[in-house]
C-alpha cells in the first residue's frame, strides 16, 4: 500500500466577490494541514484570500464518456440565448 | 531540457491491441490542438510517455533546489537572501505542482519519490554542477532558468490538460527568477575587476551546461517525432536551443561578458547566431550520473527527507488520534 498521504484538491478566492477555482492539489494526513500546504503551495504571491480543501475521493465526478448524452441536449436549445431572438432596430436595448 | 529524453535508451512502445476507434479519436482530438484530462480515454504508451516526462521534470524542480540552496547563508546581503530564499521555496513548489500532475495519471509519490531516492529516476543534468561562487547564483538563475523558460512556455500549450496548466502557473513565477539572476550578473559587472572576473568565470562555466539542457540534437532524438506528434513537445531541442543562444547572446554583450564559444558568429542570412559543437559526451557521462555533484545532490536530498520523518509521523500520529476520539 502506498504511504502516501490523502490527497486534497485545492480551491482559491483570488479576491472577495469571485468564486472558489480549482488550483491544484495537496497531500496532507488532515483538512488542517492541507489548508496550510495548499497556503505554502498555491499562494506565495496573494494569490488568494480564502482556500478550500476537498479529499479527491470525495468528489464524484460525470463520466468523459457519456459528456453526449449528459451534455448534448442542451446544444440545440439555442432559444435559451438572447442572440435568438431577432427584434426590430427600433427596440434599442433589450 | 528539464525532461529531454534522458534515458532515451527506454523509449515507451506502443501498446498493440488497442481500440483503433479509440487510437484515432485521441489522434483526431490531440491533432486539434484540444486538450486531454485525466479521465479521457489515453494510449498507455501517452499516459508511460507523460508520466517519464512530468516525474523528471518534478525531480528536476526538487533537485534543483540544491546548488542553489547551498549559496542562501552567504548571500551577500540580506535582500539577496530573501530573494534568493523565496526563488528556492518557487522551485520546490514547481516540484509540487508537478508531482500532482503525474499523479492525475496515475502515478503515486510514493514511487516517484522513491525513484528519485534510490537513483532510478533521471533529472536534468544542470544540477550535478557545483556552485563555486555567489556569480554562479547570478548565472544559474540568467542562463538555467532562462533555459528553463525557453522550455517551458510552449509547454503551456502541451496536450495534457493537468501538466499544461502547472506550466501555466510555473511560468508566471519563473520570469521573476531569470531577472533575479541577471540583477545579480549585472550588479557584478558593473563591480570591481575581481567581480567582473568572477562573473566571467560562471558564464564560462555555465555557457555550455546550459545549451545541453536542451537535449540531444534533433538527429539524435529518435522520439521526438511521436512527442510533438502528442503534443507533449511542441518545439525541438535543436530549435528552442537555436532561441536560447539568439536571446542570449546579446544580453551578455550588455553585460560586457564574453560568450565562451570562439566559433560563435552572427550569421546574416539565417538571421541567428551559429555556434560551436557541444561536447555530448560530457552530457551523456553526466546522465548517467557521472556529473561532479550526482551523489551529493541525492545524499543532500535522502539527508533531509530521512530527517523530516518524525515531522511526518508526528502528524499521522495526530490524525489518528483524533479519529479515535471521534469513534469514541
Ligand atoms: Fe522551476
Ligand atoms: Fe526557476
Amino acid at each position: 500500500m502506498s504511504k502516501d498521504w490523502p490527497l486534497w484538491e485545492v480551491f482559491i478566492r483570488a479576491k472577495g466577490g469571485l468564486d472558489h477555482k480549482h488550483a491544484g492539489s495537496v497531500h496532507a494526513p488532515d483538512g488542517e494541514m492541507a489548508v496550510n500546504h495548499a497556503r505554502d503551495v498555491y499562494t506565495r504571491r496573494m494569490e488568494g484570500v480564502s482556500i478550500w480543501v476537498v479529499k479527491s475521493t470525495d468528489i464524484v465526478s460525470s463520466d468523459p464518456d457519456a459528456a453526449g448524452q449528459m451534455f448534448e441536449p442542451a446544444k440545440d436549445k439555442i432559444y435559451r440565448h438572447p442572440t435568438f431572438y431577432e427584434l426590430p432596430d427600433e427596440v434599442k436595448h433589450m | 531540457m528539464y525532461t529531454t529524453e534522458l534515458d532515451k535508451s527506454r523509449p515507451v512502445d506502443l501498446q498493440t491491441g488497442e481500440p483503433k476507434d479509440l487510437v484515432d479519436a485521441f489522434e483526431a482530438r490531440v491533432a486539434a490542438d484540444e486538450f486531454i484530462e485525466p479521465k479521457d480515454w489515453m494510449p498507455e504508451a501517452y499516459r508511460k510517455t507523460l508520466i517519464r516526462q512530468i516525474s523528471q521534470h518534478a525531480h528536476s524542480e526538487i533537485i534543483g533546489m540544491y546548488p542553489e540552496g547551498n549559496w542562501i547563508t552567504r548571500a551577500p546581503s540580506l535582500q539577496r537572501k530573501a530573494i534568493l530564499l523565496a526563488k528556492v521555496q518557487d522551485e520546490g513548489g514547481h516540484g509540487l505542482y508537478l508531482y500532482c500532475a503525474a499523479e492525475t495519471l496515475g502515478a503515486s509519490r510514493d514511487e516517484m519519490v522513491d525513484a528519485l531516492h534510490s537513483g532510478k529516476a533521471k533529472y536534468s543534468t544542470i544540477f550535478n554542477y557545483p556552485t563555486l561562487t555567489w556569480a554562479d547564483i547570478g548565472a544559474i538563475g540568467w542562463l538555467v532558468d532562462g533555459a528553463a523558460i525557453m522550455n517551458q512556455v510552449p509547454l503551456q500549450r502541451t496536450s495534457y490538460g493537468p501538466y499544461a496548466r502547472a506550466m501555466v502557473r510555473v511560468c508566471k513565477e519563473e520570469s521573476f527568477h531569470q531577472r533575479q539572476g541577471y540583477s545579480i550578473m549585472l550588479a557584478l559587472a558593473e563591480g570591481t575587476d575581481a567581480q567582473r572576473r568572477m562573473a566571467q568565470d560562471a558564464l564560462n562555466r555555465w555557457w555550455w551546461p546550459s545549451l545541453m539542457m536542451f537535449g540531444p540534437p534533433d538527429d539524435a532524438s529518435p522520439n521526438t517525432e511521436r512527442s510533438m506528434r502528442w503534443r507533449i513537445k511542441r518545439e525541438t531541442n535543436d530549435e528552442l536551443r537555436q532561441k536560447f543562444v539568439d536571446a542570449t547572446v546579446p544580453q551578455a554583450e550588455l553585460l560586457g561578458l564574453s560568450i565562451p564559444d570562439p566559433d560563435l558568429t552572427w550569421n546574416e542570412t539565417r538571421g541567428a547566431y551559429d555556434f560551436g559543437d557541444i561536447d555530448w559526451s560530457e552530457f551523456y557521462a553526466v546522465v548517467k550520473g557521472e556529473g561532479m555533484c550526482a551523489k551529493e545532490r541525492i545524499t543532500a536530498r535522502k539527508k533531509a527527507w530521512d530527517d523530516g520523518a518524525w515531522v511526518r509521523e508526528a502528524a499521522d500520529a495526530y490524525e489518528a488520534k483524533k479519529q479515535a476520539r471521534n469513534v469514541a
